[in-house]
């Protein structure tokens, strides 16, 4: 078995004929928090969707275990899935289905294990997010955090070996911001998995992240460990890190010349 | 000149392609929904949940309707009959045009007006929230968990809301024909139960219902699968499906009577 969960060769990926991504590499080891950073827009999500097999490179390859994910049958990608899990933005949960059974969902879909275990897993997944209290509310109950903590107790239902995290932090008060690194963090040490976290937030990833890749026009720019980068002098890693408003990524959006562009007036 | 007559052209032809392609896709997604039925059949009570959604729950809607319309046929038709003093005729009258035309044809519009738009927008925000692109992380396909069991609801649903519809609207033609108007209430049934044929026209008018209820779900299926993950694309979709479904329900209900008929 190799060391290696996923690997992701020489991968381009064009979306309306725009290319998101030239040429990206990375390697995400077994048992390791990995983190994927960049600014918005930079296509990190895409990168997720790409190791799920929702979306198929131009170029490249991405595998899993081994496997090129791209070029299996929509059978075997949905077989792979089954060791995977991901936690959406805004956690994506069902509105239809209470707390319990959006965590027992992906339980009663995979497996036939009769009501009374599901029952005791759902309630030992919800007491790991700290839950189990609120298992017959409804999503339109939950506060944002909660609603992150449901659903990652549902990502983890199946004990999945990859679990992937789309900006896990986004929109979240700090306590909520501080129980999700925790989560995350023990939830990949107890499960043995591999974690990819993708997100824009600096301090909260650093503190917890076994190695970072900063993606940036479709590139990789900079690896590293946490420390590695926070003594970075490379001015796209300095700029992100400190979060400094003008730098190689520019404050402004492609413009004409400020000057012309005043003077030019309405065109009636 | 020159220029803007080339361009309108283009523009002509562009949305002409898109449409066809539209088509196209659509058709791609009711046949992939034909072959992923397996599990909404073998787990029926998904079915049976969204039979209770898009079924039941336009009962209220269908029911009331079905019982204004066949009052105001009685009436209609009683002023028109009485010209030719054939007014006994009435029964038959309320029935046949209910059973043929008015039970399938009205029963899929509202469908399409109750139950379609709430297909599409629940659908187009199960897209927009990420909840279809969860499930298909989950290894579950949303085809097969989401779009069939609704698909097969529909298609059952409506001959059984036509059905009633016709039944409800006889009843409203009775109570204007015979409490309301004095005919004779021998006559009223035994007309309109010596001319309404089994085959002719209670066959007919539920093959009718089930080809309206294929189609209405269906478009209403695909408008919210395929909207765009916006608030905007969400509305845009849901209005679409109330005009596709009615276009689409008048297109076939003519091509189909022009079959029964010919």
């Amino acid at each position: 078995m190799s060391d290696t969960i996923v690997e992701i060769n020489n991968l381009s990926f064009a979306y309306n004929s725009r290319l998101l991504h030239k040429g990206i590499n990375m390697r995400f080891p077994r048992g390791k928090v990995v983190a994927i950073m960049g600014g918005s827009g930079s296509g990190k999500t895409t990168l997720l969707r790409l190791i799920g097999g929702q979306l198929a490179p131009s170029e490249g390859e991405v595998r899993v275990d081994g496997r090129v994910v791209h070029q299996q049958s929509r059978d075997e990608v949905y077989r792979m899935r089954r060791k995977m899990g991901m936690l959406f933005q805004f956690g994506a949960l069902f509105t239809d289905l209470s707390v319990f059974d959006n965590v027992a969902f992906p339980m009663r879909e995979h497996t036939s294990l009769p009501e009374s275990i599901i029952r005791d897993l759902v309630l030992l997944k919800l007491n790991a997010v700290g839950l189990r209290g609120a298992r017959d509310l409804m999503p339109a109950e939950l506060s944002g955090g909660m609603a992150r903590r449901v659903a990652l107790a549902r990502t983890v239902a199946l004990d999945p070996a990859i679990i992937m995290y789309d900006e896990p932090f986004a929109g979240l008060d700090p306590i909520s911001m501080g129980v999700i690194v925790n989560l995350i963090r023990n939830l990949n040490d107890a499960l043995g998995a591999t974690s990819i976290v993708v997100t824009h937030d600096v301090h909260e990833t650093f503190s917890f992240v076994d190695y970072v890749y900063f993606v940036s026009n479709g590139v990789v720019v900079a690896e590293g460990t946490p420390d590695d980068l926070r003594a970075s002098e490379m001015p796209f890693v300095h700029q992100f890190v400190h979060g400094e408003a003008d730098g190689p990524v520019p404050f402004h959006y492609a413009a004409p010349d400020y000057r012309q562009d005043m003077l030019r007036g309405v065109n009636v | 000149m020159f220029d803007r007559m080339n361009r309108g052209l283009r523009n002509i032809g562009h949305r002409f392609i898109d449409r066809i392609w539209r088509l196209g896709s659509a058709s791609r997604f009711f046949f992939y929904t034909l072959a992923l039925s397996g599990e909404s059949l073998r787990r029926f009570h998904l079915t049976v949940r969204e039979i209770y959604f898009t079924g039941v729950l336009s009962l209220i809607i269908m029911l009331v309707s079905a019982l204004f319309v066949g009052m105001v046929l009685g009436l209609q038709g009683y002023n028109t009959l009485q010209k030719y003093g054939s007014s006994d005729a009435i029964g038959v009258l309320v029935a046949l045009s209910l059973v043929r035309e008015l039970g399938p044809v009205v029963t899929a519009l509202l469908f399409a007006g109750r139950a379609g738009t709430a297909i599409t927008a629940e659908i187009g925000l199960m897209k927009a929230t990420e909840q279809l692109s969860a499930m298909e992380m989950m290894a579950v396909n949303p085809i097969a968990r989401v779009v069939a069991p609704r698909f097969w609801a529909g298609v059952i649903s409506m001959p059984l809301l036509a059905a009633l519809f016709s039944m409800m609207g006889v009843f409203g033609g009775y109570l204007v024909a015979v409490p309301l108007l004095g005919i004779d209430d021998g006559a009223f049934w035994s007309q309109m139960q010596a001319s309404v044929d089994f085959r002719e026209d209670i066959v007919n008018g539920v093959i009718k219902s089930f080809v309206f209820g294929i189609a209405c779900t269906i478009i209403a299926l695909f408008e919210g699968y395929d909207a765009p993950p916006t608030a905007e694309g969400v509305s845009r979709a849901t209005t679409r499906t109330v005009v596709n479904s009615s276009l689409a329900v008048l297109g076939l209900d003519f091509v189909l009577t022009s079959f029964m008929i010919g």
